[in-house]
């Protein structure tokens, strides 16, 4: 009954049009500043999503956290706004705007109705070309950030997450917290804020998608009133982190009754041309969720965990593949035990058939349905322009997953997977668990 | 209505306009209701069964079997294998999930708009061919046991707020955590799930929603093929819960934990919620709660607390108004550094009393009802939460014209309305005040 009615799912998905209905335009403003843009003009208001490349791996030496603060402040203060007057005006208007540090990346999310649609971009470009920085402002920022920083000290996610950022990226801004620590935050000053925001929304580094009731031309105005005051360039992107992880088990003892650990090692670029098939391997092993094998064995088979995952991580300068998963302390040695068998299992015996074609019918019919939202339609083509990929990845990108081939994965596995350069980082007490290093 | 119907339809045609979430709704014989919200901007659709019964309608000593029994409803029928239902939705590219909450179950895919059939097909067969074995139950139980270390028990804010809603209710299970307490869980066993299951699980106890790229007449046509021929459960009553007597003392908390270093206070206190045909006090409280606590740079107590006396440095209000019975109005301040917990919760209280004895600020109520109105226009572009808007409400004892009318109904509330209302629910005798910290720094620290 089951295998019947399987094989007729299959028949089924065969003739599914895989395709998404997304129509992007390239738009460029008579100041030369490029966005992608879809017209979706159902309902009356757009979305817009900028992405300034560079983020919080741009602090100076001594400024660690300095770029998250100034990011926190474009909201609190701009042109002859106090903080209070720019939110009573953005409340007025309906309007909705967001402001993100990530690490190389500030994202500012904005949507607005359309009937307020100039006076909501005036409001957001003073936020972005002429924030105050007021010293009270200052002051009250520094001190929920400081707030942040000590509650992350005492928890166990982020011990885990910080221990193993720093054992593998040490000094590079990527080993340490972009929140900064208490005393790098509690010494910053409105210099600092004035230079984090001189070096990091600057248009040679920006990234625009549009999503929503506005017209090309409508937005290529909106493109030089919004970002055309802005300075020219910016601060130098950061180099290439070195990895330095080296294998072995770290354990933080930390009195809690469930342990958590974060492993990982060096993993595999955007540009590598085995990409898609790493993707296509990883997904299998451990990012779809319930159906991937690391939740079949730890979480289905044995009940050790209510989650557990493996993901790829491409940073701009850095590539890992890295999960986390919680247990009982008394388990957790069982669970990195059987983590460690399928990371070898995967390396030298890659994937099944049957798990290839149901990864790709998965992988490719999942996709279409990412596209759902004029705010999450912006976000996904403001990322697809920082990753470098052309206007049309959209049609193109399902072929590539479909030509990867048994040998492909089994190719990849082998190299991404190496049992033998492991590294778990465990926050707990673990029990029957030896630290190696 | 079918006329009008059909000249909306050729209006759209000729215009070539995709719709966004025009919402139906009817009933099944066999009592199980459905809403459509019908949007064509994708060729996608989410589908939602949500069943009127959640933690808070569990059997004595049995706390966490409503989710539990959510786990279990993944691990095949009679006539389907384990997991089946979860491997054909992701072989067809969709996405699953569920959830238990203390008045719901819900389970929901998204999936292409030409799979909602086989969807129904599915969801219908575990509506009563459900198939449990014993080692399935014993696996399982050790997923939530570890699901509940990893939301709770390793949490000390989450050990909090189980301790503060277990204050906050004399007598009604919303006193119980979703998720169950630890030494219930462990005793729950395969024939407390079957007989939860059996009583709770049926097409008269259900709410069918979907969303998206389909037509309330396919919908129709679908649902009574697959739910329609399921029979109803005469035995299912109306919900009635143990209710609480009078609360006649204020309840206070203090929780201490190594791992805290942050502390901060947080108040609740038992409020009335949305009530069918009967939404204006709940309306009245929405607004109270964006007032007191919406952004901190326009709210009372953010200007208050941390713009003036610059004394906390997190506020925040929130209120619970879709829920089955009374759930709770609440407050919330971080203090700032060199502030103690009883210093904010004065400035709290006394910020209280002086929003009370100085009214509203009129441009601030308008600037919030403006906002209320947009964010009608932006949920219409998340096809997903607004189902979940209408699945919520429908098994919280509203009615989708409730839901219409909210609104409209949020709109014409006044600043004395929310006044008296801000009156009544701000009582200290229903409240539950919880402080969380640190433990006292001991004297050779102080002196460092």
């Amino acid at each position: 009954m089951t295998r019947i009615l399987i094989a007729l799912v299959f028949a089924f998905v065969a003739s599914f049009p895989a395709r998404a209905a997304v129509d992007i335009e390239e738009v460029t403003s008579p100041g030369g500043i490029t966005a992608w843009l879809v017209q979706e003009h159902t309902i009356p208001f757009a979305a817009i999503e900028i992405r300034f490349r560079g983020g919080t791996a741009l602090d100076l030496p001594g400024k660690r956290g300095a770029i998250n603060m100034m990011t926190a402040l474009i909201e609190d203060g701009s042109g002859d706004m106090d903080a209070q007057a720019f939110a009573r005006a953005r409340e007025e208007l309906a309007a909705r705007i967001s402001f993100g540090a990530r690490e190389d990346s500030i994202n500012v999310s904005a949507q607005f109705l359309t009937e307020n649609r100039d006076a909501s971009i005036a409001l957001l470009r003073q936020a972005l070309v002429s924030p105050r920085f007021d010293d009270d402002a200052i002051e009250r920022v520094r001190e929920q950030i400081l707030s942040g920083i000590q509650s992350d000290a005492l928890d166990p996610n982020e011990i885990a997450s910080r221990t193993f950022d720093r054992l593998t990226f040490e000094d590079h801004p990527y080993g340490s917290s972009p929140d900064g620590t208490v005393e790098s935050v509690a010494a910053l000053t409105r210099d600092d804020m004035v230079e984090a925001h001189r070096m990091s929304l600057a248009r040679d580094r920006i990234y625009v998608a549009a999503v929503g009731d506005i017209t090309p031309e409508e937005l290529a105005t909106l493109l030089d009133d919004l970002l055309g005051d802005l300075p020219e360039t910016g601060a130098p992107q950061v180099a290439d982190a070195d990895y330095l992880l080296e294998p072995g088990i770290t354990v933080v003892p930390f009195d809690t009754p469930q342990s958590v650990a974060v492993f990982g090692h060096e993993g595999i670029d955007r540009d590598d041309p085995d990409f898609f098939s790493a993707f296509v391997a990883n997904e299998i092993f451990g990012a779809r969720g319930l159906q991937s094998r690391l939740m079949e064995e730890i979480r289905v088979k044995r009940g050790l965990t209510y989650g557990v995952g493996a993901y790829l991580a491409l940073k701009d300068r850095a590539a890992l593949i890295f999960g986390q998963v919680a247990t009982a302390n008394e388990r957790m040695a069982e669970t990195i035990e059987v983590l460690r068998n399928e990371w070898t299992q995967i390396a030298e015996e890659g994937v099944t058939e049957d798990e290839l074609t149901s990864a790709k019918t998965y992988i490719t019919g999942a996709y279409p349905l990412r596209f759902d939202g004029n705010a999450q339609i912006a976000g996904i083509m403001a990322s697809m322009q920082m990753a470098g990929l052309p206007i049309d990845y959209i049609a193109t990108r399902n072929d590539k997953i479909e030509a990867v081939t048994l040998a492909d994965i089994r190719r990849v596995a082998a190299r991404i997977y190496r049992p033998e350069d492991l590294h778990v980082v465990v926050v707990g007490q673990p029990v029957g668990l030896e630290p190696s290093n | 209505m079918k006329y009008s119907f059909a000249i909306a339809v050729a209006w759209i045609a000729v215009l070539g306009v995709a719709r966004a979430a025009e919402v139906s709704s009817f009933t099944l014989d066999n009592g199980m209701e459905v809403v459509v919200l019908e949007d064509n901007r994708a060729p996608v659709v989410v589908h939602m069964v949500w069943y009127r019964v959640g933690s808070a309608d569990e059997p004595p000593g049995k706390t966490g079997i409503a989710h539990f029994l959510e786990h279990l409803m993944f691990k095949g029928t009679e006539t389907t294998a384990p997991r089946e239902f979860s491997e054909v939705i992701a072989a067809n590219g969709g996405s699953e999930n569920a959830f238990t909450s203390p008045d719901y179950t819900a389970y929901f895919q998204r999936i292409a708009a030409d799979r909602l059939e086989l969807m129904m097909k599915y969801e219908a067969d575990r509506m009563v061919n459900l198939k449990l074995l014993e080692e399935d139950v014993a696996t399982e139980r050790e997923v939530v046991l570890e699901e509940r270390n990893q939301r709770v028990d390793g949490d000390p804010g989450s050990i909090f707020t189980e301790q503060r809603r277990a204050a906050q209710y004399i007598n009604h299970p919303y006193g119980n955590p979703v998720i169950g307490w630890r030494h219930e869980i462990m005793g729950l066993t395969l024939e407390d799930a079957k007989a939860f299951y059996r009583d709770h699980y049926a097409p008269n106890n259900a709410v069918l929603v979907v969303a998206g790229d389909a037509s309330p007449e396919e919908v129709r046509r679908l649902a009574e093929t697959y739910y329609g021929v399921i029979p109803p459960n005469p035995d299912i009553g109306p919900r009635v819960r143990p209710a609480d007597p009078p609360h006649r003392v204020e309840r206070r908390l203090h929780f201490e934990d190594p791992r805290i270093s942050q502390p901060y206070v947080i108040r609740t206190y038992l409020a009335p919620e949305r009530d069918s045909g009967d939404q204006e006090e709940a309306a009245a409280l929405f607004l109270l709660s964006r007032l007191l606590g919406g952004s901190s740079a326009t709210s009372v107590l953010g200007q208050s607390l941390q713009f003036e006396k610059q004394i906390a440095i997190h506020t925040s209000a929130f209120y619970s108004a879709t829920s089955y019975d009374d759930n709770t109005f609440g407050l919330f301040v971080v203090p700032a550094p060199g502030y103690s917990l009883e210093e904010v919760e004065e400035a709290l209280d006394s910020t209280l009393d002086a929003f009370l004895q100085d009214g509203i600020d009129e441009v601030q109520l308008a600037r919030i009802k403006s906002q209320h109105r947009a964010s009608d226009i932006y949920a219409k572009d998340n096809l997903q939460n607004l189902a979940r808007t209408y699945g919520a409400a429908l098994t919280s004892g509203l009615t989708v014209a409730d839901v219409e009318a909210w609104p409209d109904i949020v709109a014409a509330v006044t600043a004395d309305e929310i006044l008296s209302a801000a009156r009544r629910v701000l009582d200290r005798e229903k409240s539950v005040t919880g402080w969380l910290s640190g433990p006292e720094a001991t004297e050779e620290e102080v002196m460092q």
